[in-house]
């Protein structure tokens, strides 16, 4: 019989980290992004604690990845250590570690319980190349609006949900060449993304932007739908 | 080539809105760990010199090239010099760049490629030319070296494939044959004191003192005639002093050159994931269908503490938990035991993996394959027995009796693996039916001991199959090409030879392509200057990536081919399939690999030879007296091996 791999130790040390997509990089997807954080954890010696099995792989935890092509100010993941270390120390040597565009922002030790569980809902930043009253208006009716159906093609083919029950809050102001949308969006199945609430402002007032919008997440965590505001999961 | 300080704007505000409508948009964007960006007047007196340097594939298969990241990091070295990178964009973004006039880009500073002194191209193969011509006009560079302006930049091809460039000639301004890094520097050095002296002459004087130097071949400086039966007459330099035959570059003392020191790191995914380290240069194995062996003599080795110190840094600099020695058959190195047990105690315990991948069946050992899986699993071994029979192994040269490989199988499925990997080629000169079919034998003997050996069911055997492509500069220039449907027919018959065998057939996979590319890929490795119409037609026509199957279309190159070789008297088969004389002047007889063509044809007449039961072995040059290649003395260069004797000592802890 072939000999069983040898089990690993548990982890001694959670830490939670919040990075982020800037720039040109936000086009990384979320499996080059995995990549290049195992390559950073390996280049700054991370006293990463390892799965058992035949092909031990590092025990990374990623949460509420924002999708290739939006930047983001609020991604989070959670890493489990085999030594106790200091966390500014490691948030020093993950900034070293890669590349200018993915930063490191904050390294907390963990609170326990589950990351995914205390992201329950994003903050985003979406600039659009188009009318600015003409955005307002079409807010204004997307959120006059009750269910607002839209379709997207996901990896099981053609798929139609509601993408305003989702929306905990939206509004439009006037930016230089165009508008920008400030959206406080509650996570969930099927999850709603920005994207889905441009085609439903595309639906309920035929809102078309000029050209791709820019995505950026700026918060991701607990959410309170009394003020429609997006708390910090680090600090819980 | 612009005017100094009017550094071009870069493209990426007009690329980055539409980049969320193409694929894997990382692959364009740059930002690469270890990458550079300088300043576009960076030197810090007088003039700098800017190249832009592509490998003309796909990002995915471009980015791990080791001779660009090479020749990047070398030219980046030196504070008057910018090099970036561009590679071959996939038709979505191609149509995005046409529809608004986006010119190709460098991905570092996305800076147009025509705004660059140097445009240079690495060629590991000659299915990049219809990349090449996509790059250059997508970049607004005129696609013929003739109609180009002091406004553009030299063009300029390197790589393996460059030792026969002729079938380019009318695309590229200069070629280079050899290793780079010393070349690429001499070259800028010639553009930075033409541009300092105010370009006189202009590109025409630019690419005659790079020609006099002896060391770049230009093909604007040389007439091609050709006889009546369409053979090559002459090739003649058209100016004086530029010389009859252009030399290939020899780099000796690798350990002077530890490169690549910061690898790059893609956020994208390619093709190899790992930091290689080029263990040694050259090879003289004297396998008769090796390009790369017969073209990068003579075997350089870099030292056992040189390569200790690059895999460290190496891996430090990147992340790559995964490391590869690299040479044309690594387990060649004199101390290759050593460097194997040396980074095997380094690592130990640590999750750094060793491979070595080209590793002759006669110089593997177990102690080795133990050293290089000891921190990782036993799954596969590779050899690369490439013929089938005994006879077809003579006629190349390449000397593994079935002996020797069942033997090596044996101890490694008795070490615990379970896998092994046989490449083998079809289309051997004097190859028949039989030689291929011999194949089949030998993995049905390589599972049968495998099994008896492990006392396992589970052994498997790949056996993966290429077809032979006679190249230039070695003894089977002068060798007809096997048409693709002989080739075909011939892998057919293998195949239901393997799956007929009920006991062997499941534990035996079997993988191998259509001859078809290969036909094509035979016409540009032997072609002269009248296939580069062909490449164009092809181009024009759509043809792009060429060494994709799903991109590739031979019914495209044969019409192609037919229409640019209309009224010349030679055709398709006349490049491929036709036996060369003695007598004959082959395209690239100008360009000087070093290899004396009396020894490549007598070597040529001594697999004839051997063919027909004759008992000529060359030896390995390292271990047994010159047989007299002739490289050394026509290069002035020498074999450099060990051993040294030294050892690598344990990393000092941090």
């Amino acid at each position: 019989m072939r000999d069983q791999p040898e089990q690993q130790a548990p982890p001694v040390q959670r830490l939670r980290i919040r990075y982020a997509k800037r720039g040109r990089l936000r086009f990384t997807s979320h499996r080059d992004f995995s990549r290049a954080f195992e390559r950073a954890i390996f280049r700054a010696r991370v006293p990463m604690a390892y799965s058992s099995g035949f092909n031990p792989h590092p025990r990374i935890s990623y949460a509420g990845a924002a999708p290739t092509g939006a930047a983001s100010e609020a991604e989070y993941l959670e890493i489990a250590l085999a030594e106790v270390v200091d966390p500014t120390v490691i948030r020093a040597q993950l900034e070293e570690a890669l590349p200018d565009g993915l930063d490191v922002l904050e390294v907390v030790e963990s609170a326990g319980g589950a990351l995914a569980d205390l992201l329950q809902g994003s903050r985003w930043l979406i600039d659009l190349d188009v009318d600015s009253t003409r955005a307002q208006a079409a807010v204004a009716a997307f959120l006059a609006t009750d269910g607002v159906p839209v379709q997207r093609m996901t990896k099981k083919g053609l798929r139609e949900f509601d993408c305003r029950a989702a929306v905990i809050a939206l509004a439009a102001t006037e930016r230089t060449g165009g508008v920008r949308l400030d959206l406080v969006l509650r996570h969930g199945a099927p999850a709603v993304r920005p994207d889905d609430v441009l085609s439903g402002l595309a639906a309920v007032a035929d809102l078309k932007p000029v050209g791709a919008p820019l995505l950026t997440r700026l918060a991701q965590g607990p959410l309170d739908e009394a003020t429609g505001t997006v708390g910090d999961p680090l600090s819980v | 080539m612009s005017a100094p300080s009017s550094a071009p704007e870069s493209v990426f505000s007009r690329l980055e809105p539409r980049l969320p409508s193409v694929s894997k948009p990382i692959q364009y964007v740059g930002g690469e760990l270890n990458s550079t960006v300088k300043d576009w007047d960076c030197a810090p007196e007088g003039d700098t010199v800017r190249w832009a340097l592509m490998y003309p594939d796909a990002y995915e298969v471009g980015l791990p090239n080791q001779g660009v990241q090479i020749l990047y990091e070398v030219l980046n070295e030196r504070d008057w010099i910018v090099a970036e990178r561009t590679y071959a964009v996939w038709p979505d973004l191609e149509q995005v760049m046409r529809e608004d006039g986006i010119p190709q880009f460098t991905v570092d500073a996305h800076r147009p490629v025509r705004e660059f002194d140097v445009f240079g191209l690495s060629f590991s193969t000659e299915l990049g030319y219809t990349n090449m011509l996509n790059a250059l006009d997508l970049a607004g560079i005129p696609l013929h070296a003739a109609d180009r302006t002091d406004d553009d930049p030299i063009v300029l091809a390197g790589g393996h494939a460059a030792f026969n460039p002729e079938p380019i000639a009318d695309f590229v301004d200069a070629a280079v044959l050899g290793d780079g890094e010393e070349v690429v520097v001499a070259i800028s050095e010639v553009v930075r004191d033409w541009k300092g002296e105010g370009r006189p002459g202009g590109r025409d004087e630019l690419l005659r003192r790079l020609a006099v130097s002896g060391n770049i071949y230009v093909p604007r400086f040389y007439d091609v005639a050709y006889a009546a039966d369409g053979t090559i007459e002459a090739v003649v330099p058209n100016r004086p002093g530029i010389p009859f035959r252009v030399r290939k570059h020899t780099l000796m003392d690798l350990d002077a050159w530890p490169y690549p020191a910061k690898p790059l790191v893609p956020l994208a995914e390619t093709v190899h994931e790992r930091y290689s380290v080029e263990i040694f240069r050259g090879c003289t194995r004297g396998c008769r269908f090796c390009q790369a062996g017969m073209i990068t003599r003579p075997v350089r080795e870099r030292s056992i503490e040189t390569i200790g110190d690059m895999v460290e840094n190496g891996i430090r600099r990147s992340g790559f938990e995964e490391v590869g020695l690299l040479s044309l058959s690594s387990a060649d190195h004199t101390e290759i035991g050593e460097v194997a047990k040396g980074l095997a105690d380094r690592y130990d315990g640590s999750n750094v993996s060793l491979s070595l991948p080209s590793t002759r069946v006669d110089a593997f050992n177990i102690t080795l394959a133990n050293e290089f899986s000891r921190n990782g699993r036993r799954s596969g071994l590779t050899f690369a027995p490439e013929g089938g029979s005994e006879r077809m192994r003579r006629v190349i040269n390449k000397m593994v009796t079935e002996e020797d490989l069942i033997r090596t199988v044996a101890t490694a499925y008795s070490h615990g693996w379970r896998q092994v990997k046989l490449y083998f080629m079809c289309g051997l000169p004097t190859e028949t039916d039989d030689d291929v079919l011999a194949i089949a034998e030998l993995a049905k003997q390589v599972i049968a001991k495998g099994r008896e050996v492990s006392g396992r069911n589970d052994i498997r055997c790949t056996v993966s199959i290429g077809g032979f492509v006679p190249k230039a500069h070695t003894p089977f220039q002068w060798a007809a090409q096997l048409d693709h449907e002989t080739t075909d027919e011939r892998l057919k018959k293998l195949r239901d030879t393997v799956r007929e065998d009920k006991r062997f057939g499941r534990a035996i996979g079997f993988r191998y392509h259509d001859g078809k590319p290969g036909t094509i890929e035979g016409l540009l490795s032997r072609g002269d200057r009248r296939v580069g119409r062909i490449i164009e037609e092809v181009w024009r026509d759509g043809g792009r990536f060429d060494g994709w199957s799903e991109h590739f279309s031979y019914d495209r190159w044969v019409a192609s081919a037919e229409r640019a070789l209309a009224g010349t008297g030679v055709d398709l088969d006349w490049y491929t399939t036709r036996e060369r004389d003695y007598d004959e002047v082959l395209p690239w007889d100008h360009l000087d690999s070093g290899l004396d063509k009396d020894w490549l044809w007598a070597d040529w007449e001594d697999a004839l030879a051997a063919a027909d039961g004759a008992d000529i072995e060359v030896e390995d040059c390292r271990w047994t007296p010159c047989y007299d290649c002739g490289v050394c003395p026509e290069m002035g260069t020498e074999i450099q091996i060990g051993p040294t004797g030294r050892k690598l000592l344990p990393l000092s802890v941090v």
